[in-house]
C-alpha cells in the first residue's frame, strides 16, 4: 500500500469554506474516516467478546462444530481470496485515482465491485445450505445432526457475526457504484481524490474483519 | 459544658439510630463500623469544602476584595491534595476488603437452606423437607447459608438488618451467610426490579430462640406475630408477602412429609439416573454417588481442551453435570449422559443435590 | 466594549430566513440551538415523568397509578428519556456545538453536514423511542436487564431501537469534535492555551466514540435475543443473563462520564471569569479530565458488586472505582483554589457554579460509599444509589449546564436575562433538589429498595418530604425557563463580552456574524490571563 498515499491535495479547487485549503480538508475527512474505522473495531468486539466467552466456558461447542462440519472451511477460504484481492484492487483504484487514471480508477472500482459481488453469492450459499437444514441461531436451531447443548448458541454467533460484517459490505459496495458515477463524471485527480481515499480506508477495514472472522470461525477446534 | 456535650452526644446517638438499620449479626456491625467511618470522613471533607466556598464567598467577593491575585498554581499543594486523598481512599479499600472477605467466607459448618425466588414470592426449602413460602424460620446464633437461584428473571435477596443482599439469578446459584443475633422478624426485600409485583415480593426471616427451633423442627406451629417485630422498625409489624398472594406455611411439621433428600431419592429412581448411577459404590456406567459430595475428582473438563483437572465436586458441579453432562465428565467414564436441561426443575435439582450429599 | 455589532447587525440568526433555512442548515451554531429545543422539551417530558412517580410515593398504597405496572413504565420511560435523550447529549450537543467552534476560533466544526445529520438521527431514534408511549409502554427500567427485558411483552424492541440509532448521533457528533479540534485550531491556539472546556469536550468525544459502540452491539444483541431468540443473555437456551450486564455496564458507566466530564468543563470556564484570576492548576485540570476518562473504561463491574461475579472481579473493580476519587479530588480543589483571592462576582452563573460544587461534593463522596464493596453490598439497588446518581447527573451535570447556559445566553442570543429572577430560580432548584433527594439516602441505608411502586409505611415520612421537594425543584425549572424565554423575546441589549472573558467566542458580537468571527483570531496567550487591566473588568452585577 506504499505509494498514493503519500500525495497531497494542495490546491484550491474544491474545499469547503471553513477549512483553509484543499489539504488541510482532506487530513480531516481522512482523520475522520480513522475515528468511524475505531468505532467500528468497538463494535465488532462486542461480538468477538460473546464469541470468546462461549468458547473458553463451552469448548466441547466448537469440536462439535468442526467435527460435524458445520461450516464449510472451503467456502471461507474462498471468500478470504476474494476479499484480500478485492483490497488489492481497492488500493489500485485509490492510487489510480490519485494519478487522475480515471479509466483504471473506473475499472478498478468496478473489479472491486464484482470481488464483493462474488464474496455476497458464496455467502448466500452458505447461508441457504444451513437455512435448510435448519442450523439457525438460538432457538431456530433445528438441526438433527449435531444436538450439543451449545451449538446454537454458536450459530448465533456465526449468524450475526457474519452478517453484520456482510451488511458492511453490502454498505461498501453502494459506495463504491457511487464512486463509479463519479469517476466516471471524471471528479478525481492529483487535486481531489478524497472519496475515493477514504473509502479505501473503509474497504481494508471490511477486509480485516473477515481475515479475523476466517480462522476465528472456520478453522477453530 | 459537660451537659451540652452530653446533649450533643445524645443527639447523634439518636441520629445514628434513627438513619440505619438495627445491626442484627456481628458482621452487621462491623459494616456499620467502615460505614460510620465513611459518614465521618465524608462530612469533613464536606464541611472543609463548602466551608472554604462560604468563607471564600465572605471574604473575596468584589465589594471586598477589588484585587485579585495572580496565581498559576502550587506545586507542593497540589501533590499533598492528590497524595493524602490517595492515602486515604487506600486506608477505605482497605478496611472495606476485610468486612467483604467476612462477608463472602462464611464458616463451613452453616446451616443451609435454598431459596428459591419467582415472580412475585420467595419460597424455602430446608433439609427436613419442609417447604415455607415467604417465612425464613432459622435458629438465633447459628450460622445459615442461603443458596439461591430463581425461577424465572432476575430478583435480589436482601436483608438491610444483616447488611446481606445478592442477586438471584436464573441458571446459576449464588449464596450468601448470616448468623443472626437478634431474635424476632427481620424484613427482607426483592432488590432487582423483576415486574409488576417487584415492590410486593418480600419476605421475612424469623430467628428463633433455641426452644422455638426446637418446636418448630419437631413441627409445632409458631405464632410469628407474637415474636418480636423488626427491631428496626417499633411499632411496625415486618411485612412477609405482598397483596393477594397465598397463604404462608408457618409450620416446619416433618411428619408424614419426605425430607429433601428423600424426595431427591425418589427423584433419582423416577427421573432413571439409576440406570447408570448407583448409591451404594458399585461402578456402573456412569460414578457412583456413594461419598462423592466434597471430593476431590479427577475429570475431563472439556474447557481447558479435553485436559484432566481436579474439581471439588460441589452443588455448582453437580447441578452443571446435571444440565450438561459432558462438560466436566469423572475420568474413567464415558460421556454418554443426556442432558437434563428443562427435564429438572429447581426445587427437584435441589432435591437430589441433597441426596447425593447424604450419602456418605 | 464600544462596538458591538457587526457592518450592518448581520449575525448568524438573521442570516437567513424561513423555516428550511434552519431545517437544512448547515451552521454549527443553528444546530446546537435545535439540539437545545429538543432537549429542553424531552427534559420536560422526562420531568413530568418523575413528577408522577413522585407524586405516587408520596405515600404507601397507591395512589395516582392504577397499578404497579404503570408505575413501572413511568420510572423506566423517566429513566430513558433523562439518560438517553437528555443527559448524555446535553452539554456537548446543546452548548458544544455552539460554543466549541468559536473557543477554536473556527468558522464551523470539521464536518458541517455530518453535524446536521447527526442531529436528525438523534431526532429519528428519539422518536422512534418515543411512539412506544403509544404503543405499549415499555417496563424494563432503562437498564434493559436480561431475562426481563426478553419476556416482557412491551414494545421493548422499539425504544431499543430508537436508542441504538441515538447512539450514532453521540458517535458522529463526538468524531467531529475531535476532528474539529485537532484540524481547525486558529494560529496560535497551543494545546496548553486550549480552554478547559475544550478540553472536557475533547475526552468526551473520546469516550463517546470508544464506548457507544459497545452500546450499539448490546442492544442489538437484545433486539436479536427478543425477536430471533439468538440465546446468549436467555439462561433457558443456555445463555448467561449476567453477560448482559457486562455488555451493558461497559458503555454505561462510560456513559456517565460523557455526562459529567463536560459539565466539569463549563465550571473550569465559568470560574476564573467570575473570580477574576486563571485557572489554578490548569495542567492538573486538563490531565485529571484524562485520567478520569480513562478510569471510566475499566470500573464497569461496580454496577455488578453482588450480580454473582467472581470475589477477583469486585477486588479489582472496587480497587479501580476507588481511584477515580483522586483526580475528581483534585478538580474541585483546584476551583476552590481559583476562587481564593479572587475577585468574585456572584453572577448567576457562578452562582450555579458554588451549587454545583455544593452538589457535587455530596455525589461525588457518596460514590466513596459505592465503591467500597462490602458498603456497596448493602446500598446497592436501594435509594441510597438512586440519591447518589441524581447529585452527580442533576446536581452535577444539570446544575453545570444551567451556568453554561446562563454563562453564553448573551452570546447565543445577543440578550441579557433578569438577574433577580434567574437567582431565584437557581436558589429554588438547589433547595427543591436537595429536598427531594438528600433524605433518600437515609431511605437506602434503612433498606427501602428502588424501582418500588408501593413501600412499607414506615417509609413514608421521608418519601413525603421528598415528593415536597420535587415540587420546589420543578417550580425553580419552570421559573428558570420562562426567565430565559422572557429574555429571548424582550430582553436587553447584550454587548460582545458582558462577563470580560478572556476566551474566544467573546472577542466577537453577540449574536455572533455567521462565519463567527469578523478576522481570523491569532492567540497569544492562555484563557484565563486575567490580570492588570483585564482582572479588574467584569460584570457590574
Amino acid at each position: 500500500m506504499a505509494h498514493g498515499t503519500g500525495a497531497v491535495s494542495h490546491l484550491d479547487r474544491h474545499h469547503a469554506h471553513h477549512f483553509k485549503n484543499g489539504h488541510e480538508e482532506f487530513e480531516a475527512c481522512k482523520q475522520g474516516m480513522w475515528i468511524f474505522l475505531v468505532t467500528e473495531v468497538l463494535f465488532f468486539s462486542g461480538m468477538f467478546v460473546a464469541y470468546a466467552v462461549l468458547r473458553v466456558f463451552y469448548p466441547d461447542m466448537m469440536h462439535d462444530v468442526h467435527h460435524h462440519k458445520i461450516l464449510d472451511w472451503r467456502m471461507g477460504a474462498l471468500n478470504t481470496v476474494v476479499l484480500i484481492t478485492s483490497s488489492w484492487t481497492m488500493a489500485r483504484a485509490v492510487s489510480s485515482s490519485q494519478r487522475g487514471e480515471q479509466k483504471n480508477t473506473v475499472g478498478f472500482l468496478w473489479a472491486t465491485l464484482l470481488l464483493a459481488g462474488v464474496f455476497l453469492v458464496v455467502k448466500y450459499f452458505e447461508y441457504s445450505h444451513k437455512i435448510h437444514e435448519h442450523i439457525l441461531p438460538g432457538a431456530q436451531y433445528a438441526y438433527e445432526g449435531l444436538t450439543t447443548a451449545k451449538v446454537p448458541l454458536f450459530m448465533s454467533v456465526y449468524f450475526v457475526m457474519t452478517g453484520i460484517h456482510g451488511l458492511h459490505v453490502v454498505i461498501g459496495m453502494g459506495i463504491i457504484y457511487y464512486l463509479i458515477r463519479r469517476a466516471k463524471r471524471n471528479e478525481f485527480g492529483p487535486r481531489y481524490f478524497t472519496p475515493v481515499e477514504i473509502t479505501g480506508l473503509y474497504w481494508h477495514f471490511v477486509d480485516l474483519v473477515w481475515i479475523y472472522l476466517f480462522p476465528l470461525l472456520y478453522l477453530v477446534g | 459544658m459537660t451537659k451540652l456535650m452530653l446533649c450533643v452526644f445524645a443527639m447523634i446517638q439518636a441520629a445514628h439510630a434513627a438513619t440505619i438499620p438495627v445491626a442484627a449479626t456481628d458482621l452487621a456491625n462491623d459494616w456499620d463500623g467502615i460505614y460510620w467511618f465513611l459518614v465521618y470522613l465524608s462530612l469533613v471533607f464536606f464541611v472543609g469544602i463548602v466551608g472554604a466556598m462560604i468563607f471564600f464567598v465572605v471574604k473575596y467577593r468584589k465589594e471586598v476584595n477589588k484585587k485579585p491575585k495572580y496565581i498559576h498554581g502550587h506545586t507542593g499543594l497540589e501533590i499533598i491534595w492528590t497524595v493524602i486523598p490517595t492515602i486515604l481512599l487506600f486506608v477505605c479499600f482497605g478496611w472495606g476488603w476485610s468486612v467483604y472477605k467476612e462477608m463472602v467466607h462464611g464458616p463451613a459448618d452453616s446451616m443451609e437452606v435454598r431459596v428459591i425466588g419467582k415472580q412475585w414470592l420467595w419460597q424455602f426449602v430446608y433439609k427436613n423437607g419442609t417447604t415455607t413460602i415467604g417465612d425464613l424460620y432459622v435458629p438465633a446464633n447459628r450460622p445459615v447459608k442461603l443458596i439461591m437461584s430463581s425461577e424465572d428473571v432476575l430478583h435480589a435477596f436482601f436483608i438491610p438488618n444483616f447488611r446481606v443482599k445478592s442477586d438471584v439469578v436464573p441458571g446459576m446459584y449464588t449464596s450468601v451467610w448470616f448468623e443472626a443475633k437478634v431474635p424476632g422478624i427481620h424484613q427482607v426485600y426483592c432488590t432487582e426490579y423483576c415486574g409488576t409485583s417487584h415492590s410486593g415480593m418480600l419476605a421475612r426471616v424469623v430467628v428463633l430462640s433455641a426452644e422455638q427451633w426446637k418446636d418448630w423442627l419437631a413441627g409445632k406451629k409458631i405464632d410469628v406475630d407474637q415474636l418480636p417485630a423488626d427491631p428496626t422498625f417499633p411499632g411496625y409489624r415486618a411485612n412477609r408477602l405482598g397483596e393477594g398472594l397465598p397463604e404462608a406455611q408457618a409450620s416446619g411439621q416433618a411428619g408424614g412429609q419426605l425430607s429433601l433428600a428423600d424426595k431427591g431419592k425418589a427423584l433419582i429412581s423416577s427421573k432413571g439416573c439409576i440406570a447408570c448411577h448407583s448409591s451404594d459404590g458399585s461402578k456402573l456406567v456412569g460414578p457412583s454417588y456413594k461419598g462423592i459430595y466434597g471430593k476431590e475428582e479427577k475429570v475431563l473438563d472439556n474447557s481447558a481442551g479435553g485436559k484432566v483437572v481436579t474439581v471439588k465436586i460441589d452443588d455448582n458441579y453437580l447441578r452443571e453435570s446435571i444440565e450438561n453432562p459432558t462438560a466436566k465428565v469423572v475420568e474413567g467414564f464415558p460421556p454418554s449422559m443426556p442432558p437434563y436441561k428443562g427435564l429438572v426443575n429447581e426445587e427437584e435439582i435441589a432435591a437430589i443435590i441433597e441426596y447425593i450429599k447424604s450419602l456418605k | 466594549m464600544a462596538n458591538s455589532s457587526t457592518a450592518h447587525g448581520d449575525n448568524y440568526l438573521n442570516h437567513s430566513h424561513g423555516l428550511k433555512s434552519w431545517l437544512l442548515t448547515l451552521d454549527h451554531k443553528r444546530i446546537g440551538l435545535m439540539y437545545l429545543f429538543v432537549i429542553m422539551a424531552m427534559f420536560l417530558m422526562g420531568g413530568i415523568f418523575a413528577l408522577l412517580v413522585r407524586w405516587e410515593l408520596f405515600a404507601p398504597g397507591m395512589q395516582f397509578f392504577s397499578s404497579p405496572n404503570t408505575y413501572n413504565q413511568a420510572f423506566t420511560y423517566h429513566g430513558a428519556i433523562m439518560v438517553f435523550m437528555v443527559v448524555i447529549p446535553l452539554i456537548p450537543a446543546a452548548i458544544g456545538n455552539f460554543v466549541l467552534p468559536m473557543q477554536l476560533g473556527a468558522k464551523d466544526v470539521a464536518f458541517p453536514r455530518w453535524n446536521l445529520v447527526s442531529y436528525y438521527v438523534y431526532l429519528f431514534g428519539l422518536l422512534i423511542a418515543a411512539s412506544t408511549l403509544f404503543i405499549n409502554k415499555v417496563d424494563t427500567g432503562w437498564t434493559f436487564y436480561a431475562p426481563y427485558s426478553i419476556r416482557t411483552g412491551t414494545s421493548t424492541t422499539l425504544v431499543l431501537l430508537g436508542a441504538f440509532i441515538m447512539g450514532f448521533s453521540s458517535i458522529l457528533t463526538g468524531l467531529n469534535f475531535i476532528v474539529t479540534i485537532h484540524k481547525l485550531r486558529a494560529p496560535g491556539l497551543t494545546w496548553d492555551r486550549l480552554p478547559l472546556f475544550l478540553w472536557a469536550i475533547y475526552a468526551t468525544s473520546i469516550v463517546q466514540v470508544l464506548a457507544t459502540p459497545v452500546l450499539a452491539i448490546t442492544l442489538l444483541l437484545l433486539i436479536l435475543e427478543r425477536t430471533i431468540g439468538i440465546g446468549i443473555f436467555d439462561p433457558k437456551l443456555g445463555g448467561d443473563p449476567v453477560l448482559f450486564q457486562h455488555f451493558f455496564w461497559f458503555y454505561s458507566h462510560p456513559a456517565v462520564y460523557i455526562m459529567v466530564l463536560p459539565a466539569m468543563g463549563v465550571i473550569s470556564d465559568v470560574i476564573p471569569t467570575f473570580s477574576r484570576k486563571p485557572i489554578f492548576g490548569y495542567k492538573a485540570i486538563a490531565a485529571a479530565t484524562f485520567g478520569i476518562a480513562l478510569v471510566a473504561f475499566v470500573v464497569w463491574g461496580h454496577h455488578m458488586f453482588v450480580s454473582g461475579q467472581s470475589e477477583f472481579a469486585n477486588f479489582v473493580f472496587s480497587f479501580l472505582t476507588m481511584l477515580v476519587a483522586v483526580p475528581t479530588g483534585v478538580k474541585v480543589f483546584s476551583w476552590l483554589a481559583t476562587m481564593y483571592k479572587g475577585s468574585l462576582r456572584m453572577d448567576t452563573p457562578m452562582l450555579y457554579a458554588f451549587g454545583f460544587l455544593f452538589v457535587f461534593t455530596i455525589g461525588g463522596l457518596t460514590g466513596v460509599f459505592l465503591a467500597v464493596v462490602s458498603v456497596d453490598v448493602h446500598l446497592t439497588a436501594t435509594y441510597f444509589v438512586v440519591a447518589h446518581f441524581h447529585y452527580v447527573m442533576v446536581g452535577g451535570t444539570l446544575l453545570a449546564f444551567l451556568a453554561g447556559l446562563h454563562y453564553w445566553f448573551p452570546k447565543f442570543c445577543g440578550k441579557m436575562y433578569g438577574e433577580g429572577t434567574s437567582k431565584v430560580g437557581a436558589w429554588l432548584i438547589m433547595i427543591g433538589f436537595n429536598v427531594t433527594f438528600f433524605p433518600q439516602f437515609i431511605l437506602g441505608v434503612l433498606g427501602m429498595p428502588r424501582r418500588y411502586a408501593d413501600y412499607l409505611p414506615q417509609f413514608e415520612q421521608l418519601n413525603r418530604i421528598s415528593t415536597i421537594g420535587s415540587w420546589f425543584l420543578g417550580v425553580g425549572f419552570v421559573i428558570v425557563g420562562w426567565n430565559l424565554a422572557k429574555a429571548l423575546k424582550s430582553g436587553e441589549k447584550a454587548g460582545p463580552n458582558p462577563w470580560g472573558a478572556l476566551t474566544l467566542e467573546w472577542q466577537t458580537p453577540s449574536p455572533p456574524p455567521h462565519e463567527n468571527f469578523l478576522k481570523e483570531p491569532v492567540v497569544t496567550e492562555g484563557p484565563y490571563e486575567y490580570r492588570g487591566e483585564k482582572a479588574l473588568m467584569g460584570s457590574n452585577a
